[in-house]
């Protein structure tokens, strides 16, 4: 077995624990690096496609005569290489490299992996091309042409099959959590994009069920898939950089079970007061409630590991990004399970309200963990720094502060849009004439995360190149003491 | 190596049981819905074929569903009634045929399940589309002018010519010679389409 990295015996000494470490991160080196470029790219690509359509909202004009980037179009494009670029690719990247850290062992099928980095963006960029030409399904979430499945399956049965094969030859007794989280993700999606796919494709599901399965799978690619990978990583890089373990196991069993168990129920609240029997609403609902349960036990479990140590955000990238995306996890959550209620949903849903909650957890939650993984794995790959603390700090300041005006402008103009709307004396036009500024301001707010993700493009392209700072100490905002490096 | 089978049987058991619920019983609920034939032995909902289907496709490929729904919420949960965008709410009788459902989840626009029957003049879905600022000025719905060729002539003379050919007010066209649009195929489909929402006729489990 080749890709053992010790040969077993007694507790290795701590030399031989630094030795494993290396060599582990030098077998993930080309593959997670491929998948976290690519995601940078779709990061920056999805960006701009956000941006073209944010603009549009509130000037219609803008590039109105161009039929490939009418807003209908570019939106779809912002949501799908959002997902299935950047969130996708900077999951899997980060999931590789957890899962070998995990188990202590090399990452196998070094053949194989580096050319699924090939094929999942080749996936992207044809379900792209196909969106800007018009084919779209019209199906939310699953816009890509059907025979994409075909690609994103592969790799996926070939991710499932190097996280047993990792797993099986793990050289550590203990399963820690995140890994329990990885598995689940690397278990769940392929099983819920291919029913969703296949399922009304072969005209098994349709009509007004086609609505129900495409709400089963666009949210539970949230709970079961993207969450998942958020929290492993959250789960790994909280106690890490504080040096602390996490505060509970049992918690963290209980979160997870509660997790898979309630949160694969709660798709149907896309569609309250809907065409659809009383009970399949019902059980989104009290799904959505249960959420609670998770929810709680992680943020206690990630809370009490911090206490103590929040000075530490002022020092560490990685914890602060971090730290940032897991309390707006517990914030989105309990958000969205109040979100699900009927008489919230009566005046939330079918507005900007929806879709600042929605960005709340794909950005402020995830995507801001997954900048901490990154801020952390990348030079452990490259055996290179990052170049400049204070891109790091644009990067952190524009993305949380932008993110903040984004949730707080759409969350308000939702919320009177849909008192508005439900009130039947109020004409139509108004509503639309009231929640114009608000959407400049998203346009705005989608600015400054833009600068900050160029900010980190940069930081990604110099720590790529050799001719980037040597790996001596981690790039800090400031020194333990306080000085500014 | 038990507890990991037992890990194993607990991940798929969660997502197949969810499966099951939300995924194979609704369907098997839903599989017996049959349309309901009117007085004038018309069936309802009626199926979308010919240019109706086509134009469905145009709206899919442009993407509305990103802005209008097509479902009518009852008179006690919204204003969805009270505003005229239906007579009842919506049933999922009303979408057996939808391949995809296209119920949506945004109102950037008002709702379109009963957009045929609440604004029935040709003219205006063109006009509208062409640019929604001439018929309902300060709406934020993009342009489509890609669907349409704009004529500029001196006067347009023969009866067919006349009825295809729709004037741009001259609000709309700068200054000098009138313009007229010709509508594109696909915009001949889509506006069909959208004439043929109508969620109009009456259905028993609406009024429970």
């Amino acid at each position: 077995m080749s890709t053992l990295v010790l040969s077993p015996g007694p507790a290795p000494s701590l030399e031989d624990d630094v030795i494993t470490r290396i060599q582990i991160d030098r077998s993930c080196r080309q593959t997670v690096l491929g998948y976290y470029a690519s995601a940078v790219f779709w990061l920056l690509f999805g960006t701009a496609a956000a941006l073209i359509s944010s603009i549009k909202l509130h000037h219609p004009e803008f590039l109105g005569s161009w039929e490939w980037v009418t807003f209908g179009r570019i939106r779809s494009v912002h949501l799908n290489t959002v997902v299935y670029g950047w969130s996708s690719m900077v999951g899997i990247g980060s999931l590789l490299w957890l899962q070998a850290r995990l188990c202590k062992v090399r990452l196998p099928h070094r053949i194989v992996l580096p050319s699924t980095v090939m094929i999942w963006n080749f996936a992207v960029i044809w379900g792209v091309y196909e969106l800007l030409a018009g084919n779209s399904t019209g199906v939310e979430w699953l816009e890509f042409p059907t025979r994409v499945l075909t690609f994103f399956g592969y790799v996926l049965l070939v991710l499932f099959w190097t996280s047993l094969t990792m797993f099986s030859r793990r050289r550590v007794r203990h399963t820690y959590v995140s890994q329990w989280y990885l598995f689940g993700s690397v278990v769940w999606f392929p099983i819920l994009y291919v029913a969703a796919v296949l399922l009304p494709a072969t005209g098994l599901v349709s009509g007004a069920a086609w609505a129900t399965t495409n709400w089963w799978y666009a949210h539970n690619v949230l709970g079961l898939y993207i969450t998942p990978m958020g929290l492993a990583a959250a789960y790994y890089l909280i106690p890490k950089v504080t040096g602390q373990p996490i505060h509970s196991y049992h918690l963290s069993l209980l979160g997870f079970w509660a997790n898979a168990l309630f949160y694969s129920w709660i798709g149907t609240h896309h569609l309250v007061g809907g065409p659809l029997p009383a009970w399949i609403i019902t059980v989104g609902i009290v799904g959505s409630i249960m959420m609670f349960v998770p929810v709680i036990t992680v943020a206690i479990n990630h809370h009490m590991t911090m206490v103590g140590r929040f000075h530490l955000l002022r020092t560490s990238p990685t914890l602060r990004f971090t730290v940032f995306g897991a309390m707006c996890y517990t914030a989105v959550s309990f958000q969205g399970s109040f979100e699900a209620l009927r008489s919230v949903s009566q005046v939330a849903h079918f507005t900007h309200y929806t879709v600042a909650h929605a960005h709340l957890g794909m950005y402020a939650f995830y995507t801001m963990i997954m900048f901490g993984a990154m801020y952390y794995v990348i030079p452990r790959l490259t055996r290179n720094e990052w170049s400049s603390p204070r891109l790091i700090k644009v990067h952190f300041w524009t993305c949380a502060l932008g993110i903040g005006l984004y949730f707080v402008a759409l969350s308000w103009a939702g919320w009177y849009q849909g008192l508005m709307m439900n009130d039947p004396g109020v004409p139509f036009m108004k509503v639309v004439e009231y929640t114009k500024p608000y959407l400049v301001a998203r346009s705005l707010a989608g600015t400054m995360m833009t600068t900050g993700h160029v900010a980190f493009a940069i930081l990604i392209f110099r720590i790529l190149h050799s001719s980037s700072v040597p790996l001596v100490g981690p790039t800090l905002f400031t020194t333990m003491r306080g000085e500014m490096r | 190596m038990n507890r990991s089978w037992s890990f194993l049987i607990g991940v798929l058991a969660t997502i197949l049981f969810s499966m099951a619920g939300l995924v194979l019983v609704p369907n098997w609920q839903f599989q017996e819905l049959q349309p309901v034939v009117d007085d004038n032995e018309v069936a309802h909902p009626v199926k979308p074929e010919g240019s109706t289907y086509l134009g469905r496709q145009v709206y899919i490929s442009e993407g509305c569903i990103y802005c209008h729904s097509q479902q009518v919420r009852s008179s006690d949960f919204g204003a969805d009634i009270a505003r005229n965008w239906g007579t009842r709410r919506s049933v999922a009788r009303d979408y057996i045929y939808d391949q995809p459902h296209l119920m949506g989840t945004m109102r950037t626009g008002p709702d379109l399940a009963n957009i045929g029957a609440r604004q029935p003049s040709r003219e205006w879905h063109y006009l509208h589309l062409f640019n929604p600022q001439i018929t309902s000025e300060g709406s934020v719905m993009p342009p489509f002018r890609f669907l349409f060729k704009k004529v500029e002539v001196e006067s347009v003379s023969g009866a067919e010519r006349r009825s295809k050919w729709i004037q741009i007010p001259a609000k709309y066209t700068g200054a000098g010679k009138p313009m007229y649009l010709l509508p594109t195929q696909r915009a001949s489909d889509l506006v069909d389409y959208l004439l043929s929402l109508d969620h109009s006729y009456d259905l028993p489990e609406a009024h429970q």
